[in-house]
C-alpha cells in the first residue's frame, strides 16, 4: 500500500515534468496561483451562506409583522417592532435583566472558583490525569442529559436535595418551582458545568509560567498569598481573560439547561432573552417581532464581546 | 531530628488539607454522574422512596423500558447520521480553510469563522426555519446536517489552525522541491502529518453535534428526531418515568464520555477557540 502510493506520486510528478500541458498540471498550476481562493473559498462561501444571509433575512423580517400562518406574506411595518421593544415591552426588559444577572453572576463565580481550582491542582499531584478526566465530564456530557438529572435532583417529592434536608429534620423546598430560587439554581447548574473550563485553561496558563519571578519573590520572603496575588495572578491574567471571554459569550446564550429544567418558568422567572425569543417565534409565532428581538440580542452579544476584547487589549 | 519530624507532620497535614479541598471541589462533579448511573439501575419503588437509597437491588427494567419505547435505535441512528455527515462537511470545507488561515496570513477568514462561533444559535434558527418551511425541508436530514455544520465547522477550523501553524516550514518546502503543487503537498504531506489533530477535531465536532439540542428541537420531526430531543420529549408523555429518563441519559452520555477520553488534551483547546493550548 505504502509503496504503491509512493510510486503513484513519482509517476504523477514524472508525467507532469514530461508533459506540462496535461489537464492535471494545469489544474495544479491554478491551485498554486490561487491557493487562498481554492482552499478557503468554500468555507467563506458556506459561512456567508449560513451566517450573513440569515442575518440579512432577519433584518428584513424585523421590519415586518408576520404572525401565525407561514403561507401569508409578511406585512411591512417599518421600525414599529423596534419602537415597541424599547418603549412598550416590559417582558423584554425583564428578560434582558435576567440575562445580564445570569451571565455576570455565573461568569464571576465560575472565574473565582475556576482559578481557585487551578491553583489547587497546580502541583505535583497523584491522580492528576484522573482528576482532569473528571473535570472534562461536566462540559462534555450532553447538556440535555445533565439538565434532566439536575431536574430530578431538584424534584420536591423524590429529589436528593429534599431527601438530604429531610434527613436533617429540615422542611423541604420547592426548588425550581420557587420563583426566587429558580434562576439562581440554574446558575448553580451552569457553574457546575463550566467551572472546569476556566480551571483547565488557567491550569494550562499556570503550567506555562516561568519559574524565576516566583523564586525571586520567595527569596524576598513573600508569603504564599502575596506570591499568588502579586506575582502569579498578574502573569496568568491574560489567560484567565481569554477563558472569561469565551465563557461570557456562551453564558449569555445559555439555552439547553434553562429550556429543559424550567422552560422559562415558573411564570417568567427564568425567561432569559434567548428563551423569550424562542417563545415569541415558535410558541406565539410572531416571527416579525421575534426577528427584531433577535437583531437586538445579536447586537448585544457582539457589543459585549467587543467591549470585553477591547478591555482586554487596553489591559495588555 | 525533632525539627524534621514536625516538617514531615506538617506535610502530612498539608496533604490531608489539600485532598480535603480537592474532595470538596470534585464531590459535586462526581456525584451528579453517580446519581445519574445509580438512578438508572433503581426500581420505580426505590426511586420514589422518601429516603435516598444508598443500597439497592439493581434492575435493568429502566433500560428495557428505554429500548422498548420503539424508536430509540432510530433516534441514535439519526444522531449518528447527522453527526457524521456534518463532521465530514466540516472537514472537507474547514481543513483547507484552516490551512490557509494558518499559513497565508489571512486572519480575516479566521475572524469570520470566529464570528460564526460567537453568534447566538437562535440567530440562525429563525431564518433557516422559515426557509426550510417554505422549501419543505423541515424534518429532513439535509436541513439538520446544514444546521449542524454551523456547530462543527468553527470547531474543526479553530482547532486545526493551531495544528497547521505548528507544522515546520521545511516539511512544506520539501514538497515544493520535489515539484509538487500545493494541493498535492496538502494532500500527501500536510494531512498525513496532522492526522492526530484531525481525528481530535473530528471527534470534538461530532460530540458537539451529538449534544446539540436547540437546532434539532425546531428542525427535526418524526423521521429525523435526534437523541437529545427524543429524551427531552420522554418527559411530555403523561407521568414522568424518571428511571427511564436516567437510563436514557446514561445511554446518550456514555458514547460522548468515552470519545472524550481519546481527545482529552484537545478539548479545552477546541472549546476556547484554539486560543489556549491545554
Amino acid at each position: 500500500m505504502a509503496t504503491g502510493t509512493s510510486t503513484e506520486v513519482r509517476a504523477a510528478t514524472g508525467a507532469r515534468a514530461s508533459a506540462p500541458s496535461n489537464p492535471g498540471g494545469r489544474l495544479g498550476g491554478f491551485v498554486d496561483r490561487h491557493t487562498r481562493l481554492v482552499f478557503a473559498g468554500p468555507a467563506v462561501a458556506l459561512i456567508l451562506l449560513i451566517l450573513a444571509f440569515p442575518i440579512a433575512y432577519t433584518l428584513y423580517l424585523s421590519l415586518t409583522q408576520w404572525t401565525g400562518s407561514l403561507t401569508r406574506d409578511p406585512q411591512w411595518v417599518g421600525l414599529d417592532n423596534y419602537v415597541r421593544i424599547f418603549t412598550d415591552d416590559p417582558r423584554f426588559w425583564d428578560a434582558f435583566g435576567r440575562t445580564m444577572a445570569f451571565t455576570v453572576g455565573t461568569v464571576v463565580v465560575q472565574t473565582v472558583l475556576g482559578v481557585a481550582l487551578a491553583v489547587l491542582l497546580h502541583r505535583e499531584l497523584r491522580l492528576r490525569g484522573l482528576l482532569r478526566s473528571v473535570m472534562l465530564m461536566p462540559m462534555i456530557a450532553t447538556p440535555v442529559a445533565i439538565a434532566l438529572i439536575w431536574r430530578l435532583m431538584f424534584q420536591p417529592d423524590l429529589g436528593i436535595f429534599n431527601q438530604i434536608l429531610n434527613a436533617f429534620g429540615l422542611p423541604g423546598s420547592t426548588w425550581l418551582a420557587n420563583e426566587k430560587l429558580a434562576l439562581p439554581l440554574l446558575a448553580v447548574v451552569d457553574t457546575w458545568e463550566w467551572t472546569p473550563l476556566i480551571a483547565l485553561i488557567t491550569l494550562a496558563g499556570l503550567t506555562a509560567l516561568p519559574a524565576e519571578p516566583l523564586e525571586a519573590a520567595q527569596i524576598d520572603r513573600a508569603n504564599a498569598w502575596q506570591r499568588f496575588w502579586y506575582v502569579t495572578l498578574p502573569m496568568v491574567r491574560p489567560v484567565i481573560v481569554v477563558a472569561l471571554v469565551f465563557r461570557l459569550i456562551d453564558a449569555i446564550k445559555t439555552f439547553d439547561i434553562i429550556f429543559v429544567m424550567t422552560q422559562g418558568g415558573p411564570g417568567f422567572a427564568t425567561e432569559t432573552l434567548n428563551l423569550y425569543i424562542y417563545n415569541t417565534a415558535f410558541q406565539y409565532q410572531k416571527l416579525g417581532y421575534a426577528s427584531a428581538l433577535l437583531i437586538v440580542f445579536f447586537a448585544l452579544v457582539f457589543v459585549l464581546t467587543g467591549l470585553t476584547l477591547s478591555f482586554r487589549r487596553a489591559r495588555d | 531530628m525533632p525539627k524534621r519530624r514536625t516538617g514531615a507532620r506538617r506535610s502530612v497535614l498539608g496533604s490531608i488539607g489539600l485532598w480535603t479541598l480537592i474532595g470538596v471541589f470534585f464531590l459535586p462533579f462526581l456525584f451528579v454522574f453517580y446519581y445519574m448511573v445509580t438512578t438508572s439501575f433503581k426500581s420505580q419503588i426505590d426511586i420514589f422512596s422518601p429516603e435516598f437509597k444508598w443500597v439497592f437491588v439493581p434492575t435493568l427494567e429502566n433500560y428495557a423500558a428505554v429500548f422498548q419505547t420503539g424508536s430509540f435505535g432510530e433516534f441514535t441512528l439519526n444522531s449518528m447520521i447527522i453527526g457524521v455527515a456534518s463532521v465530514l462537511v466540516a472537514l472537507v470545507v474547514g481543513l483547507p480553510a484552516a490551512f490557509v488561515i494558518a499559513r497565508y496570513k489571512t486572519r480575516w477568514i479566521g475572524s469570520l469563522v470566529l464570528s460564526s462561533r460567537i453568534t447566538p444559535g437562535i440567530t440562525f434558527l429563525i431564518p433557516w426555519f422559515l426557509i426550510f418551511s417554505r422549501i419543505g425541508w423541515i424534518d429532513t436530514y439535509q436541513a439538520l446536517i446544514l444546521m449542524h455544520v454551523i456547530v462543527t465547522l468553527p470547531f474543526v477550523t479553530w482547532l486545526m489552525i493551531s495544528f497547521f501553524e505548528d507544522l515546520p516550514q521545511e516539511l512544506i518546502d520539501s514538497g515544493s522541491v520535489d515539484g509538487a503543487g500545493i494541493a498535492r503537498i496538502f494532500w500527501s504531506i500536510v494531512l498525513p502529518t496532522t492526522k492526530g489533530g484531525i481525528a481530535a477535531a473530528a471527534i470534538l465536532a461530532f460530540i458537539f453535534s451529538w449534544n446539540n439540542f436547540l437546532f434539532s428541537v425546531v428542525i427535526a420531526g418524526n423521521s429525523t428526531r435526534t437523541l437529545p430531543v427524543a429524551v427531552f420529549q420522554f418527559m411530555s408523555y403523561g407521568s414522568i418515568n424518571w428511571g427511564a429518563i436516567a437510563a436514557a441519559a446514561v445511554v446518550m452520555t456514555l458514547p460522548v464520555v468515552v470519545l472524550s477520553l481519546f481527545i482529552q488534551r484537545h478539548i479545552v483547546q477546541g472549546l476556547a477557540g484554539g486560543a489556549v493550548k491545554g
